[in-house]
């Protein structure tokens, strides 16, 4: 580990990025994730054999990743929601064709063209597969500019070792703000997994074909589940979550990213006020960690479910409690972002 | 120490948001937790700007601060949207250059100081964001003028603009002795 730095989220992305050996950075502009591109802008050049392209679009730089990773080479790209709804169907590519690859969506207000300020609204798209077809890609949700170094450092490993393109999920407020962050160390080419299935050059052997293609039914299938394998390992032995002050509480907010870092602070408020009330936090959001819920849920009243959106993750948290459990919900939408004093006017509701 | 949540907040080209990152590197290197967050909505060149420090001994949940301990107030916009919000027994340093002194609130002091005047009596215009800062290091505990003219030197050298610490340096100190 270096020395603590005071770096944006953006920043502290892309430079983790690079410390795990991403090779390749394609992207298009957009606020609020802009400085990340410009961090790679300056800073890939500086590794060897590494590649900055600003592409012509969304589009162009999500197909440059599924030509550089089928190279084998780590590889990401980021935006924001817009520009990720124009990546959405170059994912689903990377996900049929089973390439490793990580993307980071700072999120914004949507739909459409939206605001620029932090928002959740993508969670859906980014969990639920959000191009066609039948996958899922593991989808990390950092809540401190520290946690989203790391999470995107370990995004690059979870890409290689499951063979599936990553999401990091992050918004407005994780990007723009500042921490102070200790990297992590840049990784040798030695420690980056070998790709025997990558399109390398065949000399001296059969060549590979990297492909979502399957003509016959049968092909496809088996395609399909084979990679629903993997993501039930994936759920065996990936989900990550939080919980804090749980323990005697009866009233648990289940939040993830941004928001579940308000509610850290609207914890100690509520303390100040004589009031208990815990923190769920999924890390992954895909996988989500239902069973680490279910068995919570056993021990509270409420599990109160705080978004910056209409309504989405609390539908991962309805399917995972135990029967009973209330599942009220409490949502800012449009870039607003909810103040701690706010969620504890909305948790008194419950106390 | 208590914390310290502050915003700074002026015109475009008042030098807020990088008033802000040096308070931020000040509490980190005197061995506090620290976040900084910037107004980044559309504003431009004459807009008001916005950003707001936090300076904590613990883990900061939300970087944003319903009622912050701190304002400092560069332009008229930015006393009138955000004085209402100063937490109890909280500051307000207000650039009476530009801005007339507001009267005290119970339990918030004010400090009017004509950063304008006092930024060109040393010769650096642009140095009113240090003399602010200065101020706002005469009513702190735990955090003294020494750290934020560290805090500055760091910054600064990190951006490659060693020729300003001198004069931002004499910025500070100034701000600092303007407050009896």
């Amino acid at each position: 580990m270096g020395e603590m730095q005071l770096m944006r989220g953006n920043e502290a992305i892309a430079e983790s990025a690079i410390r795990a050996g991403c090779k390749n950075y394609f992207a298009y502009p957009i606020t609020p994730q802009a400085e990340l591109l410009q961090w790679m802008a300056v800073h890939m050049p500086e590794v060897e054999g590494g590649t900055f392209l600003q592409a012509e679009s969304e589009i162009g730089a999500i197909n440059m990743v599924y030509g550089a990773a089928s190279a084998g080479e780590r590889t990401m790209t980021s935006s924001s929601s817009p520009g990720i709804s124009l990546k959405q169907e170059g994912i689903s590519y990377l996900a049929g064709a089973n390439l490793p690859a990580v993307i980071v969506n700072i999120m914004r207000g949507g739909p459409g063209l939206g605001n620029i300020q932090p928002a959740q609204g993508d969670y859906f798209q980014a969990t639920k597969g959000g191009g066609h077809g039948d996958y899922h890609t593991i989808t990390l949700a950092p809540s401190t500019v520290p946690e989203a170094a790391q999470l995107t450092y370990d995004a690059f490993d979870l890409a290689d070792k499951y063979r599936t393109p990553v999401t990091v999920l992050a918004d407005g407020m994780i990007g723009q703000m500042m921490e102070p962050v200790e990297l992590p160390e840049r990784k040798d080419r030695e420690e980056i997994p070998q790709k025997p299935w990558a399109t390398t050059g065949a000399q001296g052997r059969k060549g590979n074909v990297i492909k979502s293609f399957a003509l016959g039914g049968e092909d496809l299938k088996a395609m399909n589940l084979a990679r629903f394998e993997r993501y039930e390992e994936i759920k065996k032995k990936e989900v990550r979550s939080e919980e804090v002050n749980v323990e005697g509480s009866e009233v648990v907010i289940a939040a993830f990213g941004t928001v579940a870092r308000i509610v850290k602070s609207t914890i100690r408020l509520a303390q100040e006020d004589g009031l208990k009330i815990g923190l769920f936090r999924p890390i992954t959001v895909w996988p989500f960690p239902g069973e680490q819920l279910n068995e919570l849920s056993k021990r509270v009243d409420t599990v109160l479910t705080v978004e910056m959106n209409s309504g989405q993750m609390v539908e991962d948290v309805r399917l995972s409690v135990k029967s009973g459990t209330e599942t009220p919900f409490y949502g800012e939408v449009g870039g607003v972002v909810p103040t701690p004093g706010g969620i504890l006017e909305e948790v008194k509701q419950y106390v | 120490m208590e914390d310290y949540s502050t915003v700074i907040s002026g015109f475009g080209g008042q030098g807020v948001i990088l008033a802000g990152k040096i308070l931020a590197r000040t509490g980190m290197e005197t061995g506090f937790q620290v976040t900084w967050l910037p107004s980044y909505g559309p504003e431009m060149r004459g807009g008001t700007a916005n950003c707001t420090a936090i300076i904590s001994s613990e883990l900061i949940g939300s970087p944003i601060v319903d009622n912050p301990s701190a304002l400092i107030a560069m332009n008229p916009p930015s006393l009138d949207k955000f004085k209402g919000t100063v937490g109890e027994d909280g500051l307000i340093v207000v650039n009476t250059s530009l801005v007339d002194e507001p009267e005290e609130r119970d339990n918030v002091t004010v400090a009017g100081v004509p950063l304008n005047e006092i930024a060109q009596e040393i010769g650096n215009q642009k140095a009113i964001n240090m003399v602010a800062l200065g101020a706002w290091a005469k009513f702190t505990e735990g955090i003294d003028l020494e750290d934020v003219v560290r805090g500055m030197e760091l910054t600064l050298t990190d951006m490659g603009k060693e020729r300003f610490i001198e004069s931002n340096g004499e910025a500070l100190k100034r701000g600092y002795g303007y407050i009896k």
